[in-house]
């Protein structure tokens, strides 16, 4: 079993940082904005998150199918797939594919799957070298860290700790911190690792079941430059990845980079339809681990749709001020606190709670997720799961109680107007209200809304 | 071959198991998307935004006489064209195999499909290249491209690539980037540091 998540414990580091949990904001805030100009900029934005919603409806309700077509175009094109019931026959399935190749070193595109399975640290076990060659997964590897985000994995992370991280390893000049400078630095150590890869692996952004072909979207070309050497290419995909069609990535593509970092499309994104050539080899791997759970639950199945943009991340107040690692899950912010209970509800049953039910996650997802609509039903779910701690539990029966009764309501409003006027600070601020942690207590006003309300409406 | 295995079983019994009603697949309707009425400056408008550089050139020719004025492909010593009427190449790519073989290459001249003009995308058909790497492996890159090869939208794109069965196309817009630190935009990641992107005037 898993430790137990507290959201509010790990973000503490994060949020009692006020530089840098304002730094980190408006960082992610930034990239929001960008997205709003994007979205904006086409007319038909809401028709497209309609269709794009209907299309993943569509191909999560015949999932099988699409799988199935999927499979057998895939194979007619030359590729190998095969089907991993969870993590741990990923990892076994890649491994056995690298030994049966004598492989020793990979080089790795970004894919939020193998760090879902914790691939790295399985071949690592092996004795097999992985590198990750998205730069910012290139540098939380070396600073022996996880990415923060989904798509921008080094976003918590500041330029001169990159200096850092690049002059202990990459032997660049101490105290640097241009990004001009780190990247060259980056793409000179990286080109020597695409040069002497033996296998590529990558993650999957859509698979076409029509075709049979995979879409991988990278800006830095990584996933190319990582495939088109090695003569073995291993595509790791979730279930959930499939598009019926190749024209319905017309649609998935315009709203993806868009809603991701406020790009009109990504810089690469390449089609892969079967291996190279005679000489070359496509393995790609259909991973469940949890999916078909969360299919069959008609309250969170949308959360299937997701295509791993991040927006709901970059939007998300609480993610901005508390960081990704806060989350203690590979995929961190509204989505990753939908998705991680569905896996193991009691690690991660303080997540739906990293909320403060806003809704604009809801509102900028492409794929129509109701994310927060989601968040509170997993609080329903929680409750009734009796997951909850002591404290909220007995004080939401207190609180409904009081609620369910006026009179009670009444009396206990006025008890705490007169409180909250004459208790001193020392009993309102201590270990017992975590509400007061970081806030004052409110000023009491004179009197009830209920008597305001009858002095001023008459009746 | 399909390989009838448990874990294969076991996924599609428990997503057989579980039926689920959905709507029917929708198309998109041609009518509600955007289209512009110069689609080439719009083109050339998205990819100055993603970092490329664009050409209108008259003729083939016009093309290789645009690229001498770059400093760096005059003094480029390794060029890979796939395009020999427009410049001709100084590494030959006839029996090269091996995609080690062009690390050395310092230009690639491309040929692109078809433009978009929603996002500065040009579609390149992987049977166009001797070697796939060549988009990538080359520290710059030029596409020329037919002035009337142009859609307005992705949704026109997947049109034009409809019959595509692969093994390789692609999407490219703009040069190799990255912004994964500090979120400060640095053109030449891994792939090609400068884009430019000829559109040849067939009219």
């Amino acid at each position: 079993m898993l430790p137990i998540v507290e959201h509010p414990a790990a973000a503490k580091e994060f949020v009692t940082n006020p530089d840098r949990s304002r730094w980190h904001d408006r960082a992610l805030w930034f990239v929001r904005s960008k997205r709003d100009l994007q979205a904006s900029s086409l007319p038909e934005w809401e028709y497209l998150r309609q269709t794009a919603s209907q299309i993943k409806t569509h191909t999560i309700a015949n999932l099988a199918h699409y799988l199935e077509q999927f499979e057998q175009n895939a194979i007619a094109a030359g590729a190998k797939v095969y089907w991993a019931e969870d993590a741990a026959e990923h990892n076994e399935i890649v491994l056995q594919i690298l030994r049966e190749h004598r492989t020793s070193r990979i080089v790795k595109s970004k894919s939020m799957l193998t760090e879902e399975c914790g691939l790295n640290h399985h071949l690592e076990a092996n004795g097999i070298d992985v590198v990750d060659t998205d730069l910012g997964e290139r540098i939380v590897q070396l600073r022996k860290e996880t990415p923060s985000h989904i798509v921008l994995p080094a976003i918590h992370i500041k330029k001169e700790e990159v200096g850092e991280t690049f002059h202990e390893h990459l032997g660049t000049e101490a105290g640097a911190s241009d990004p001009k400078y780190l990247t060259e630095a980056a793409r000179g150590h990286l080109r020597d690792k695409f040069l002497a890869g033996q296998i590529g692996i990558t993650g999957v952004n859509f698979a076409i079941a029509e075709t049979g072909g995979i879409v991988v979207c990278t800006n830095e070309g990584n996933a190319d430059l990582g495939t088109s050497i090695p003569k073995v290419h291993i595509a790791c995909m979730g279930i959930e990845k499939l598009v019926p069609r190749q024209r319905d990535l017309g649609v998935f593509t315009r709203l993806l980079a868009r809603s991701a970092t406020g790009q009109p499309i990504t810089s690469y994104t390449s089609h892969f339809i079967g291996p190279k050539d005679d000489q070359s080899e496509l393995h790609i791997i259909l991973v469940d681990n949890g999916r078909t759970k969360l299919r069959s639950s008609p309250t969170f199945r949308a959360a299937m749709h997701c295509i791993r943009c991040g927006a709901c991340m970059n939007t998300c107040p609480v993610y901005r001020r508390s960081g990704g690692h806060s989350y203690r899950a590979t995929v961190p912010g509204p989505i990753g606190s939908v998705l991680s209970p569905t896996r193991d509800p009691n690690s991660y049953k303080s997540l739906p709670y990293a909320c403060s039910l806003c809704g604009s996650c809801s509102d900028v997802c492409p794929v129509k997720i109701p994310l927060h609509h989601q968040l509170l039903a997993w609080r329903g779910e929680l409750v009734g799961k009796k997951l909850l701690p002591m404290g909220k539990r007995v004080a939401m029966t207190l609180a409904s109680h009081l609620f369910r009764h006026p009179r009670l309501f009444t009396t206990a409003g006025a008890i705490g107007r007169l409180s909250l006027r004459v208790m001193p600070r020392w009993m309102t601020h201590n270990r017992f209200n975590k509400w007061s942690i970081a806030r004052d207590m409110p000023k009491p006003p004179q009197e009830s809304f209920r008597n305001w309300h009858r002095r001023h409406r008459g009746n | 071959m399909i390989q009838q295995t448990p874990s294969r079983r076991a996924i599609l019994d428990r997503i057989k198991t579980q039926p689920v009603e959905g709507p029917a697949l929708p198309d998109v309707d041609p009518n509600i998307v955007i289209a512009f009425d110069d689609p080439v400056a719009k083109f050339q408008e998205m990819l100055i935004a993603v970092g490329g550089q664009s050409h209108v050139v008259s003729s083939y020719e016009a093309v290789g006489k645009t690229l001498q004025t770059f400093d760096e492909f005059a003094s480029a010593k390794h060029l890979v064209s796939l395009v020999p009427e427009a410049v001709a190449g100084t590494v030959s790519t006839e029996s090269v195999r091996d995609p080690l073989a062009y690390a050395t290459v310092d230009w690639t001249i491309a040929k692109g499909e078809f433009m978009v003009a929603e996002n500065g995308a040009i579609w390149v058909d992987g049977k166009t290249l001797p070697h796939r790497v060549l988009l990538f492996i080359a520290q710059y890159l030029a596409i020329v491209v037919k002035k009337s090869e142009i859609v307005s939208n992705m949704h026109q794109a997947y049109e034009r690539v409809d019959g595509f069965g692969g093994p390789f196309g692609i999407f490219v817009s703009g040069p190799s980037k990255t912004a994964d630190i500090e979120q400060s935009l640095v053109l030449g990641a891994h792939g090609c540091r400068k884009l430019q992107v000829f559109i040849v005037d067939d009219k």
